[in-house]
């Protein structure tokens, strides 16, 4: 490719592109792979009570549940890191996802719910005779996994469609998704539009016909979480290493020379903010079985905010920050609450003030820093290189 | 439409086709003008010789006229200075050119054909109409490179752009843009890290990616030394014939390089949202309202 070039000096201006990752990224998404489908399976399933490579229910619940807030740190930097808009409403599309799958969980009850009855608790509860219209094919499991992707997705391509046609920028825009979150979780709080009211979906039973509540049911759905998770990170890395990606982070920088280099950004975002709200449906999805309860507290303003806080703490524009910082703020917070349930809050305004003043590149900004690369033995790598 | 008009349509444009390759047709500026000649939609015609035509364009900004009954032709292949006081309108003119701004009243039009009122930012650039900022605009994040790739012309669709690929001649004329602008040695540098005067530099080689038949171009050597300033002036000159030019600069040391080779170049001269003055440079300096405008008050 090089040789038609000018003159032979020339080559090193063609950047190094090709395989996904570097060596050392592919080996980590192989052990990743492997940790999730085999050591945690062995660990939890296989090894004895009292063992120490036993690994509890209860870890394994939490990473699961961490995994899923990981996705949605993911699908948040795509769209907040690469594009530089940020949402502080991806709680609902992780809320839509993971009511559809709620649904179809309730559905699975069948009579063995409080009441006996055909229909869910919450609906015998109110008096209802039939189901309401969007309850009609919640008993496919089919159908409700493509609302979980349909009902986060519309929503989100119809809100960007005006917000970003209208150019709506900046921090008017992280205002009107607020709006949006909050609005949300007023209409689902209502006994009338059918998701079960402050209480939500709960007490579930079974999925696909077996039951959910088994050691292996739950490691099932551990497994898939985590190759999502892993699926998920290889999409946006092939995403943001596309020209695609790069027009993104264009955007992010100077959205005017984009317009008039020819692009029509309206596309582009509209396309990422998609995605992104997807993302976040799919892990609300899967949070909701492993979780067992959904209801209208995860579209609070203050869950969407949790979600930016986790990236901005693992750090923004990078792909392995968002991971990172949901399992570490979601570490601290299971930590916290234990030992110290009332200072947690304080903690976490305290990591997001420190994080915001003295690491702008998050958690992972701090091994990309020169002087710790020197001292590591590394080279400086430029940002978006092979590293994973 | 009929069909048998649109066959009789389909039909002229095989035969000018096939004329086209029957006398080997090599560049003749798109100025041919033939009997069945077919005009497609969204393509630049320059036939009438001007390739950007102002008529009356009107802009106010709450009562402030901004640009008050402009009019301005660009032939195709000109290189026009743009001078003029401060607030003269000589940016708000670029941007009613661009589509950023819509004027109150008045026509622009891009060849004959191309109504450049109904066109969106990104159209605009699309059918070829570049522009560089007063202030250098790269993507900062991004490598030399990269900056380079985003502007090269091609399909600015989101899927296309997801599974683009950069071809052998792609890449070459990437290599030949970092040489033509001085930047090769920079290549894998990241934008942001340039002087002011390279990013400058680097904006023009973007908007010379994008193949645009008219470049506008807002204080091109802010910020340059006198020796990259120099070099701008030659790179320009010899864009000009080629592509048409709209320069718009305070500085008259860089005016007067660009024109002297040919004395008769046009210069308009802007004051209060029209034209004040056109002609030579010598004229224009000569002339008694320029000379008020800028000297006496």
């Amino acid at each position: 490719m090089s040789a038609v070039l000018p003159s032979p000096a020339a080559t090193a201006i063609v950047p190094r592109r090709g395989l996904l990752l570097g060596i050392r990224g592919w080996a980590g998404v192989t052990i990743a792979l492997a940790v999730v489908a085999v050591v945690v399976p062995v660990m939890n399933l296989l090894m004895p009570e009292g063992s120490v490579f036993h690994l509890s229910d209860y870890a394994v619940q939490l990473v699961a549940k961490i995994m899923c807030y990981a996705m949605a740190a993911l699908a948040m930097d795509l769209i907040w890191g690469y594009t530089g808009i940020l949402s502080l409403g991806h709680g609902v599309f992780f809320a839509l996802g993971g009511y559809a799958m709620g649904m179809y969980l309730m559905r699975q009850i069948g009579r063995d719910g409080q009441y006996r009855m055909d229909m869910p608790d919450f609906m015998v509860f109110l008096n209802w005779k039939e189901y309401p219209w969007h309850w009609a094919l919640s008993n496919s499991f089919v159908a409700q996994m493509a609302l979980v992707v349909l009902a986060p997705g519309v929503l989100a391509f119809v809100f960007g469609f005006f917000a970003f046609r209208s150019r709506i920028k900046g921090v008017y825009f992280s205002i009107i998704t607020q709006a949006m979150t909050y609005a949300m979780m007023l209409l689902f709080f209502r006994n009338e539009t059918g998701f079960g009211g402050n209480n939500g979906f709960t007490d579930f039973k079974r999925i696909l016909g077996t039951p959910i509540a088994t050691p292996s049911m739950r490691m099932l759905l551990f497994v898939i979480t985590g190759c999502t998770l892993i699926g998920f990170f290889l999409m946006a890395r092939a995403i943001v290493s596309s020209k695609f990606g790069r027009v993104l982070q264009a955007i992010r920088d100077a959205e005017s020379r984009v317009m008039f280099t020819g692009y029509d950004p309206l596309r582009y975002k509209l396309a990422i903010w998609t995605l992104s709200a997807v993302m976040c449906g799919i892990a609300g999805a899967l949070y909701v079985p492993q979780v067992g309860i959904i209801n209208p507290s995860e579209m609070t303003p203050a869950a969407s905010i949790e979600i930016a806080i986790w990236t901005a703490v693992g750090g923004r524009a990078t792909l392995v920050g968002p991971i990172v910082g949901a399992f570490f703020v979601n570490g601290a917070k299971s930590w916290f609450t234990q030992v110290f349930p009332e200072f947690w809050l304080y903690f976490l305004g305290a990591l997001f003030i420190a994080v915001t003043l003295f690491l702008p590149g998050g958690i992972v900004g701090i091994f990309r820093h020169p002087k710790v690369l020197a001292l590591l033995g590394r080279s400086e790598r430029r940002e978006g290189g092979a590293d994973a | 439409m009929t069909p048998d008009l649109m066959r009789a349509g389909a039909q002229a444009k095989r035969d000018a086709e096939r004329r086209a390759v029957a006398l080997h047709a090599g560049n003749r500026g798109g100025r041919e003008t033939s009997y069945s000649r077919v005009v497609n939609a969204g393509e630049l015609d320059v036939t009438h010789g001007a390739i950007l035509y102002l008529e009356d364009i009107t802009v106010s900004f709450d009562g402030f006229k901004a640009l008050n009954a402009l009019s301005l032709s660009i032939s195709a292949g000109e290189m026009r200075c743009i001078i003029g006081p401060n607030g003269a309108g000589k940016t708000t003119m670029m941007d009613v050119i661009t589509g950023k701004t819509r004027p109150d009243a008045g026509r622009a039009f891009f060849g004959s054909t191309i109504d450049l009122l109904r066109l969106r930012e990104n159209e605009i650039a699309s059918v070829g109409v570049g522009r560089k900022f007063q202030k250098p605009t790269v993507f900062e994040q991004l490598s030399v490179f990269e900056n380079l790739e985003l502007a090269l012309k091609a399909d600015r669709g989101v899927r296309a752009s997801l599974f683009f690929r950069l071809s052998g001649e792609q890449l070459d004329r990437i290599g030949q843009m970092l040489v033509l602008i001085h930047l090769k040695d920079s290549a894998q540098r990241t934008a942001g890290m340039l002087s002011h005067g390279q990013k400058q530099w680097l904006e023009i080689g973007m908007l010379l990616m994008q193949n645009p038949k008219l470049l506008l171009l807002d204080e091109p050597v802010a910020g340059m030394t006198d020796e990259e300033t120099e070099r701008t002036a030659e790179l320009f000159l010899s864009l000009e014939g080629s592509h048409s030019l709209v320069v718009v600069e305070h500085d008259m040391k860089f005016i007067h390089e660009l024109t002297h080779g040919n004395p008769a170049k046009k210069v308009t001269v802007l004051h209060e949202g029209s034209v004040l003055a056109e002609g030579s440079l010598a004229d224009v300096q000569q002339d008694e309202k320029v000379v008020e405008v800028y000297l006496g008050r």
